[in-house]
């Protein structure tokens, strides 16, 4: 009984948002105000319940703040400094477990970004210029690597794209506009594959009209 | 102290996790563990200041009566799935038991209104690419050409087209596609690096906005 | 020439998104079929599994929301068809959203059934554990450290399947089936630091910059979006929800097409006109 009325449900939501495409109307705005309300509560359930529980609260109730579990203190005295942005002359108080967030965020990062795709993808840009008995193979590498180095060309900024250095860009804006028409074709693929599958909930799932 | 502080914490944070990275050993290894999920801990309870600037944001406009219905709507299934969550806690251990209440607002309510906007953009990105498309420059072209030949190499209609067509969209996404895209993966990898050296030399404190 | 070129280019929004529709709707309803060619990317992914020895661990992480299960679903039915068909033993874990092993897990337990496979020796669903890179450089060096039991409280070390798996030594490969980001903290903190194999499957998004990481070698193959999907049915011979899919992705893409051909001809018949 429950599963009828979640798919009418379901299927009522789906054609509030579809409707928009008609034009903007009420049915649409209370589904988007709606969605927008769910989803707040529901992540502050989650973060609760997969954070916050399970990695501060209940160790801190199970065992007290012995041994290990007094550096339990640090995200506790933080996740208390953080809500004093929500106090307006006390704001400031938040900047200590945000620069604490960022410290991490970047230290992390450094290392991340050097080991994990600076220094293979440079290496994995270094191939061989000429391939015996494949033409194809070569061209491929060549175009591989004027790709690469054109592309960040382009992304230079601190010099002015004129001249030889404008022209380099340009073949780079040229590597980059393939890309970019690839992209927007994978992103089509997407974006139908999920219409696909609101179509086959609504024909399938709700109308029963095809298995 | 206001502002040297947070630059402490933030150099020693960062530069703590580049040593953990050389040295994973105690205390090092183990205790930058634990500040990944500090982390976590930290970032999460900063969701609430999110959550209550939007409640504070539509309770006002109520207040001013402009948007009733809608801050009303918005309200509304904020309180009922709270409520239900905790509900759900209490009942069953767990709001994302299986049968709660709360995964029943998740399976029929939020799953399908989250799909359902994504999927509005096929139609968008249909409507975009007429309007849009247009063969007006040499750049804006070959933008066109690619898209067009990767569409179809991507289904089974390119193939019956022509029997190189799928062929040629790996092409363009293996040569091409693949050199710009590292491009600006190395010059992001290099943004990263810099953004990450400012921060930990205090040149960029974006804590203190 | 000009009034032409004004009506080519000015057909009503409207009209396309209906003809968006039933170009998905009618392959669906009138059940209509497609051929799937296989791409590389997707060929090296299978390849890699199949050349997998009998009774080893593979990972698969289940990191992809809700509003992606129509791209991402179909990938998961596939591998585990292939893994369970090989019989590779198969572990389940989230770190991205803990909503994303209760589909993940209903979708093991169903394909599981399938082939007759048994929870705790041929499957184990690990859950979620937030911290993300934390939990993906722990795996490396214990994974007790962050998994000390399985999604259903029962210790590790009382399950038969993962008695003896410790860190990425003991795992034959890392599959992620990601939206978001998580398939790079894998390459960058599994593969970078411990060199265990990856395969990733992305939504078709995340499809084009995911190319120079298969190239560079970091991942052993790439499965992105549907088309993706469809592809690795057809490699394991069983065709499912990615195949079936395939007329309607097809239609679409050609509606696409004919749309920026005929605004692209109204739009030079009114240059034209105006020279």
């Amino acid at each position: 009984m429950t599963s009828v009325i979640g798919t009418w449900l379901a299927a009522f939501f789906t054609l509030a948002i579809f409707s928009f495409l008609y034009k903007d109307n009420p049915f649409y705005k209370v589904a988007e105000h709606l969605y927008v309300g769910i989803s707040a509560a529901f992540w502050l359930i989650y973060v609760w319940s997969f954070t916050v529980y399970p990695l501060l609260v209940k160790p801190m109730i199970k065992n007290g703040l012995q041994g290990e579990n007094l550096l339990l203190l640090i995200p506790f005295i933080f996740s208390i400094m953080m809500l004093f942005r929500l106090i307006p002359n006390y704001g400031w108080i938040s900047r200590w477990p945000m620069a604490f967030t960022v410290g991490l965020g970047a230290g992390l990062g450094l290392t991340g970004a050097i080991q994990g795709i600076l220094f293979p993808q440079m290496r994995a840009t270094v191939l061989d210029l000429w391939l015996k008995n494949n033409p194809l193979g070569t061209l491929n590498n060549w175009l591989l690597i004027v790709g690469v180095i054109t592309t960040i060309f382009y992304f230079f900024f601190s010099q002015e794209h004129k001249g030889a250095f404008g022209k380099i860009a340009r073949v780079g804006i040229a590597f980059i506009m393939i890309s970019f028409g690839a992209s927007f074709g994978f992103t089509v693929m997407a974006r139908v594959s999920i219409l696909i599958g609101r179509v086959g909930f609504l024909l399938g799932d709700w109308l029963h009209l095809i298995k | 102290m206001r502002k040297e502080i947070p630059f402490l914490i933030s150099a020693l944070t960062a530069m703590f996790a580049v040593l953990a990275f050389f040295i994973p050993h105690k205390p090092f290894g183990g205790l930058q563990q634990k500040m990944l999920v500090w982390y976590s801990v930290v970032t999460g309870v900063a969701m609430l200041i999110g959550v209550e600037s939007l409640l504070n944001n539509h309770y006002k406009r109520i207040r001013r009566r402009e948007n009733i219905l809608y801050s009303s709507f918005l309200i509304f299934g904020f309180l009922i799935t709270f409520v239900l969550g905790v509900y759900s806690i209490r009942k069953y251990g767990d709001a994302f038991a299986p049968n709660s209440p709360f995964m029943f607002i998740f399976n029929y309510a939020e799953v399908p209104l989250q799909s359902t906007m994504f999927a509005l953009l096929a139609f968008f990105i249909a409507s975009a690419a007429y309007r849009a498309m247009k063969i007006r420059t040499v750049e804006a072209s070959l933008l066109l050409a690619a898209a067009v030949i990767v569409m179809l190499g991507r289904v089974p209609a390119g193939a019956q087209l022509w029997s190189g067509m799928p062929k040629f969209a790996e092409w363009i996404m293996e040569i091409p596609n693949l050199a710009a895209q590292r491009g600006i993966l190395i010059g992001v990898a290099l943004g990263s690096v810099g953004m990450s050296l400012r921060i930990i030399l205090g040149i960029e404190k974006p804590y203190l906005r | 020439m000009n009034k032409l070129g004004k009506i080519l280019s000015n057909i009503n929004r409207q009209v396309i998104y209906l003809l968006v529709f039933l170009v998905v709707a009618l392959p669906m309803i009138l059940g209509i079929k497609a051929k799937v060619t296989v791409t590389e990317p997707v060929r090296k992914a299978y390849e890699f599994i199949d050349s997998l020895p009998p009774g080893s661990f593979i990972l698969i992480g289940i990191d992809y929301g809700p509003s992606t299960f129509p791209e991402m679903n179909p990938m998961l039915y596939a591998l585990l068809r292939h893994a369970f068909k090989k019989n590779l033993k198969v572990g389940i874990l989230a770190l991205q959203n803990a909503v994303n092993i209760p589909i993940g897990s209903q979708v093991l337990r169903a394909v599981a059934k399938e082939y007759g496979k048994k929870y705790g020796i041929d499957y184990v669903n690990l859950g979620y554990k937030p911290g993300w890179d934390a939990v993906i450089v722990s795996i490396g060096r214990e994974i007790r450290d962050v998994f000390p039991e399985d999604a259903f409280g029962t210790p590790l070390d009382s399950l038969p399947i993962t008695r003896n798996i410790h860190n990425y030594d003991d795992i034959a490969l890392v599959i992620d089936l990601a939206s978001g980001g998580t398939w790079a903290s894998w390459i960058q903190f599994a593969q970078a630091r411990f060199g265990v194999p990856v395969i990733i499957g992305v939504t078709a998004v995340m499809g084009p910059e995911s190319y120079p990481y298969l190239q560079s070698g970091q991942i052993k193959g790439l499965i992105a979006g549907l088309k993706g999907a469809a592809e690795y049915e057809t490699l394991i011979h069983h065709p499912y929800l990615g195949v079936r899919g395939m007329p309607a992705q097809s239609g679409v893409h050609i509606l696409i097409i004919l749309l920026i051909f005929v605004g692209n001809i109204g739009y030079l018949l009114q240059k034209r006109s105006k020279t």
